[in-house]
Parts: structure tokens; C-alpha cells; sequence
């Protein structure tokens, strides 16, 4: 069997900070320049779902315009929120209300690098091209 | 739960008042071959005699969006009005050496593939702008695959921020890998059905549950 060739992987992480000031339009730009650049992003926080649709519609444009970009491959891991009470429910939506989904981290890697996320609700397993 | 309770109610106090909508624009999203042109051509067969679009076992076959107006769905007694939408499935990535990895029947040259991936990626994006003009959605998901993808929750995440009613279909339950149980899991919050739309199972459940989503939008 040939030997692969380890070509070595960047993981970036980037704080809810870093991008908590940031509209959404400069925040998607931002991370789909790390991916540009052939790293993988820990962010700390999602995106909101319309951020999360904005990023596949400018994945998109770029698709067939960026030489060699294919996409993306993206994960967002979250606290488990089964079982919990409403009380519990009520306290977490109003903490992400105030400062955002904090208690959650999105994956976010080219797919030239990241062949695919495999996900259950308990872990996340990437798969390397 | 209590915010859903109290909008769900809202909107039938509203139904009273207000007529409802004469045809109801349904859409059909989900990643792609998780069938639904398969779904809304069953659909559209069943009450008008005719197809939506072409089937294929290659991905993003449908790559722009599909209409049938006027299609009438009756149910025990009662009958509804839908325009069914059926958009291209939703991926984060393409790339245009899959469309050159076919059978013998599908295989394609470059330029082909790649003009294939071109205009897949449009229509995601055309996909996505519909999204602001449906009044009601059937995720159309493949059941024997891990509902879990991003994808679907990104599409059920916009769905419930523009509050568009929601119907989970597994898709493929003829087939042996198919589990609904994990999709009805990963999708708590939502009604699931199992159907094949290819042979037609379950059907009668799918209307009671379309018209269920109907009266919600």
C-alpha cells in the first residue's frame, strides 16, 4: 500500500469575541478567508442560521470562481439540551439572548481538506482527504 | 415550547378572522437524492396526472427551482389548493470531479462536469431566496442516512427563525438501512413521517400530516 503523504493541518480558533463586534456580512468574509487559506476553524459560538445559509450562498459564488475551492465542510456542536427542565431551557435562551450561543463550537474546514463531518448528537469525528 | 403554544394559537385565532390563503406555496427542501422530486412528483401524479421533474441517482439532478400550481389535495372530506416548490438540494460543498465519477450511463467530461457544478451551486442559492416566499416546508430527508448533517439543521434552523411550519419526511424507508427512530430523535421538536415516495408507501399519513402543516401556515 503507497504511503501517504502527511501535507500537515492548521486548526484556527477564533473567539466569539473576535467576532461578536463584527456584522454578519464582515463576519462570514472573515471565516471564509481562514478557510481560503486552507485552515480549519474552531469557532467558539455558532452562527445564527441566517449567517449559517449566508455562508453556504457565498461558499457558492466562490465554488467554480476560487481555483481549487470545492466548499466547505461545517459542525456545530452544542450542550445537550434532552432532558433538561424548562426552567434549565429558559435560563439557556436567555443567556444566548444576552451574549450569543457561547456554550457551542462550529467546525468549519475546506473541503479540500476535510472530506466529511461525521456527527451524532455525542461526537463529532472529521474525516481528512 | 410555551412560545410555540402561544404563536400556534395566535395564528388559528387568525384563521378565524382571516380567510385562509386560496393555494398554499409547499416547499420541498432537504439535501440532495434524499428524493424530493421523487416526493413532490408522487404528489403531483397522484392529484394531477403529471410529473414535477426528472429522478436520478446522481446528486443535484435538480438544479433549479420546480413548480406545479394548482395542485388540488384532497383529504377525507376536505381538499386544499398547493403550489408545490421543489428546490435543489442543499450541500456546502460541490465538486465537479463527482459529476466525472458516474456510471458508464451518468459518467461526463470535464467541461461538462464542471458546467454540472456550475450550475448546482446556482441552484442552492436560488434555493436558499425561495426560502423567503414558501408558507410551508416538507424536509425531505433519506432515512438511511445520519439525519445529523449540518445541512438539515441549518435548513430547519431558517425555517424556524422566518416561523415556516415544518414536516420531517424520512424518505427510502423500503429500503433496510433506513431509521426513522434516529431521525425522530435527532428531530424531537418536529412531526416525522416515514415514506417511499418511489413506491408510494404511506402515503394516506403524509396528507394527514400536509394538511396538519396547513392549517399552521
Amino acid at each position: 500500500m503507497a504511503k501517504r503523504r502527511y501535507k500537515g493541518l492548521t486548526l484556527q480558533f477564533v473567539s466569539h469575541r473576535e467576532i461578536a463586534r463584527l456584522d454578519s456580512v464582515e463576519r462570514i468574509k472573515k471565516l471564509l478567508k481562514i478557510v481560503l487559506d486552507n485552515k480549519v476553524i474552531i469557532l467558539q459560538g455558532r452562527l445564527s442560521a441566517g449567517e449559517e445559509s449566508r455562508l453556504i450562498e457565498d461558499t457558492m459564488v466562490m465554488i467554480g470562481n476560487v481555483k481549487g475551492f470545492k466548499g466547505v465542510e461545517l459542525a456545530v456542536i452544542t450542550g445537550d439540551e434532552e432532558g433538561s427542565s424548562v426552567w434549565d431551557k429558559f435560563k439557556s435562551g436567555l443567556a444566548r439572548a444576552l451574549v450569543g450561543q457561547q456554550d457551542a463550537v462550529t467546525i468549519i474546514g475546506p473541503a479540500s481538506i476535510v472530506k466529511e463531518m461525521k456527527k451524532d448528537p455525542t461526537k463529532l469525528e472529521l474525516v481528512m482527504n | 415550547m410555551a412560545i410555540k403554544i402561544l404563536r400556534d394559537f395566535t395564528k388559528r385565532m387568525f384563521g378565524i378572522f382571516f380567510r385562509q390563503k386560496e393555494e398554499i406555496s409547499l416547499g420541498f427542501y432537504g439535501p440532495p437524492n434524499a428524493g424530493k422530486t421523487s416526493l413532490a412528483n408522487k404528489i403531483c401524479k397522484d392529484w394531477t396526472g403529471d410529473e414535477i421533474g426528472k429522478v436520478s441517482k446522481m446528486a443535484h439532478e435538480t438544479r433549479t427551482v420546480q413548480f406545479k400550481e394548482e395542485v388540488e389535495i384532497k383529504y377525507k372530506d376536505k381538499s386544499l389548493k398547493f403550489k408545490l416548490v421543489d428546490t435543489p438540494g442543499i450541500a456546502t460543498k460541490i465538486d465537479y470531479e463527482d459529476f466525472m465519477k458516474g456510471g458508464k450511463k451518468n459518467k461526463m467530461k470535464k467541461k461538462q462536469a464542471q458546467s454540472r457544478a456550475k450550475e448546482a451551486t446556482q441552484g442552492i442559492i436560488e434555493a436558499i431566496k425561495w426560502l423567503d416566499d414558501v408558507d410551508a416546508v416538507v424536509v425531505v430527508l433519506d432515512a438511511t442516512e445520519n439525519p445529523y448533517s449540518q445541512v438539515n439543521i441549518t435548513i430547519l434552523g431558517n425555517l424556524v427563525a422566518r416561523d415556516i411550519p415544518v414536516l420531517v419526511v424520512a424518505n427510502k424507508v423500503d429500503l433496510r438501512k433506513a431509521d426513522i427512530k434516529k431521525v425522530e430523535s435527532a428531530f424531537p421538536d418536529y412531526e416525522v413521517v416515514g415514506i417511499s415516495a418511489k413506491y408510494g408507501k404511506n402515503m394516506d399519513e403524509f396528507y394527514e400530516s400536509v394538511f396538519r402543516l396547513a392549517k399552521k401556515a
